[in-house]
């Protein structure tokens, strides 16, 4: 069984669904992107898996225990979400920000004991932001405020960890850092990984499997070679690209073609 | 990190039996020490001991206020006013001085407006079963203003003399003469502050965010509401005895950020002692530097408290 089972789920924001009819099984130890169009339903999937919103008909299943019934506190253990907006209003200090990783292990009032402070730790560590544990959240570069959310994630100790576009603010050098840290985090820790991309080179390069999402819908789950072949690509971009192989990976990777030129030739 | 914060509080408690001693000690009327004391003295004694405690009390609860607001709507200029209690409770007193009731009841009739302009807040930003941060300081917005015009409105077309000291009494005041009066809403004020306490972890996650808070295991909906309701039950409170006293709820949470950090655990107690200091000093220099005269307490508390956080925001660098 699945670490994630849904099953026939319909959900979105005001009673008009987005997501509908959806099934997927995530296995332990998976890389999952999910990629898709603008207005496909990437991100309120997300928050349908994640229990930020309830699903109106279907069910969620984590570890065969559906989330409806689960204590919010339960989930968060098991679960962590990393948002692609990373902005933090209050001078939190690095530290501070990754010890709240340990909320949903804490009893109301405890305060957070020597463990607590050593998995926050290590998880600074992972992230490579140990040397910033004491500065202030709002000092730093976005791609260090993005690892240091990542930290907390990880300090959360999750079984399954969301993502929502986590590099879409970053430049291509902060883009693969995080993506490397997830990856040997997928590797090394087997945690089971879900995440939302919008980038379809580099979800090829780094996912194991690949959701292409249209219209609520699946449209096409596998490898990436499988997902990303330029039919698949145009059916449901709209868009003529050509699709390549990476030299030294051997993953697909998709170029665009400006319509302009395609019209010339 | 633990060493530092039990340090600041307890530099901080000592600082208030510091200042509450002075403020007892020292008044318009000057008595040497050793008459103080004596039994011809003793209502004056009894007269600044309340004052003192309640000045304490109303520091501490607007300051606690202010914090936990400012957390759950991610808003710097949150304040224990902002969400219409104050408002509400002073048409309640207006309407009370109008229908001729005694002043005996005014603190229950105005602490009874507190309440429907809270609950008539709460129902109007209720968007099923959530309720919005937004919303929330609009109805409360909409709920001061619509309360304040019939305020206005109630006083201008009033001929009773006694309804422009109900003006005066909103401009807040911490004279009292009703030791009952002080224990009741010390009673009251009191646990809702230690209540406020206890969602101190939750306050910490949701101000960086309602989305994260809910991934770290947060009920954000519960939160909101017991926050609002107890923040709501202690300005309400507050306000029935001392009016409204501007700027200690707005600054002094930001002051006490910009020492101990934003941390909730170290920042609702410091905020308490805090608020009650500066509320206490700012009383006492209220009824002694123009004696026989008595500056009202607000222009006080902006004179001292808008100088003090220009100084540490600058000094730090970062503001809130």
């Amino acid at each position: 069984m699945g670490i994630l089972s849904v099953r026939n789920i319909w959900g979105g924001y005001t009673g008009i669904p987005v997501i509908k009819d959806f099934s997927l099984e995530v296995h332990k130890g998976e890389f999952l992107g999910i990629i898709g169009p603008n207005g496909s339903g990437k991100s309120t999937l997300l928050k349908l898996l994640s229990r930020i919103l309830t699903p109106s008909r279907g069910s969620i299943l984590l570890l065969g225990e559906d989330i409806r019934g689960m204590d919010q506190r339960a989930f968060a253990r098991k679960t962590a979400f990393v948002s692609q907006d990373t902005h933090i209003y209050f001078p939190f200090s690095v530290m501070e920000i990754t010890l709240m990783g340990r909320i949903p292990h804490l009893g109301r009032l405890q305060m957070e004991t020597k463990r607590d402070i050593e998995i926050a730790e290590q998880a600074l560590a992972l992230t490579d932001v140990f040397s910033l544990k004491n500065k202030l959240i709002d000092e730093l570069s976005s791609g260090e405020r993005q690892r240091v959310i990542v930290s907390r994630a990880l300090a959360q100790e999750p079984l399954l960890l969301f993502l929502d576009e986590p590099t879409a603010h970053l430049d291509i050098g902060h883009q693969i850092q995080i993506l490397d840290l997830l990856h040997s985090l997928n590797l090394r820790n087997g945690l089971t990984i879900v995440m939302v991309l919008h980038d379809l080179n580099l979800a090829a390069e780094y996912c194991g499997r690949i959701i292409l999402l249209n219209e609520g819908g699946i449209f096409k789950d596998g490898r990436p070679e499988e997902v990303l072949s330029y039919q698949n690509i145009e059916a449901v971009y709209k868009t003529v690209v050509v699709v390549n192989k990476n030299p030294f990976t051997g993953k697909p990777f998709v170029v665009p073609v400006s319509r302009e030129r395609c019209r010339r030739l | 990190m633990e060493k530092h914060r039990a340090g600041k509080l307890l530099l901080l408690a000592f600082l208030l039996c510091i200042s509450a001693a002075f403020a007892v000690l020292n008044g318009p009327v000057h008595i040497p020490l050793n008459e103080l004391f004596l039994d011809e003295n003793r209502k004056i004694l009894s007269l600044r001991l309340l004052r003192v405690l309640l000045a304490a009390l109303t520091g501490s609860g607007l300051a606690v206020s202010g914090a936990a607001l400012q957390a759950i709507l991610r808003n710097p200029l949150a304040e224990p006013y902002l969400l219409g209690t104050s408002s509400g409770a002073g048409l309640g007193a207006v309407i009370a001085i109008i229908a001729g009731l005694s002043s005996i009841f005014l603190p229950a009739v105005s602490f009874l407006g507190a309440l429907v302009s809270m609950f008539f807040v709460y129902y109007l930003s209720k968007r099923g079963n959530r309720v919005p941060v937004e919303s929330f300081i609009l109805s409360g917005v909409i709920v001061s203003l619509l309360c304040s015009a019939v305020i206005a409105f109630l006083v201008s077309v009033s001929p009773d003399e006694a309804l422009h000291g109900v003006v005066w009494w909103l401009w807040g005041s911490l004279q009292m003469y009703d030791v009952k009066l002080f224990f009741i809403v010390a009673a009251l004020v009191t646990p809702a502050m230690a209540g406020v306490y206890v969602f101190s972890q939750d306050l910490n996650a949701v101000s960086i965010g309602e989305e994260d808070a809910l991934h770290l295991g947060i009920k954000i909906e519960k939160v909101k509401k017991v926050i609002f309701f107890l923040t709501s039950l202690i300005t309400a409170g507050l306000v029935c005895v001392s009016g409204v006293i501007g700027f200690t709820g707005l600054i002094l949470p930001h002051i006490t950020r910009l020492w101990v950090g934003p941390d909730h655990r170290t920042l609702l107690p410091a905020s308490c002692l805090l608020g009650a200091v500066f509320m206490i000093v700012c009383d006492l220099l209220s009824r002694t530097v123009y004696a026989p005269f008595e500056i009202p307490i607000g222009v006080i508390t902006a004179c001292l408290g808008a100088p003090v956080f220009v100084i540490l925001m600058r000094k730090r660098q970062r503001v809130t």
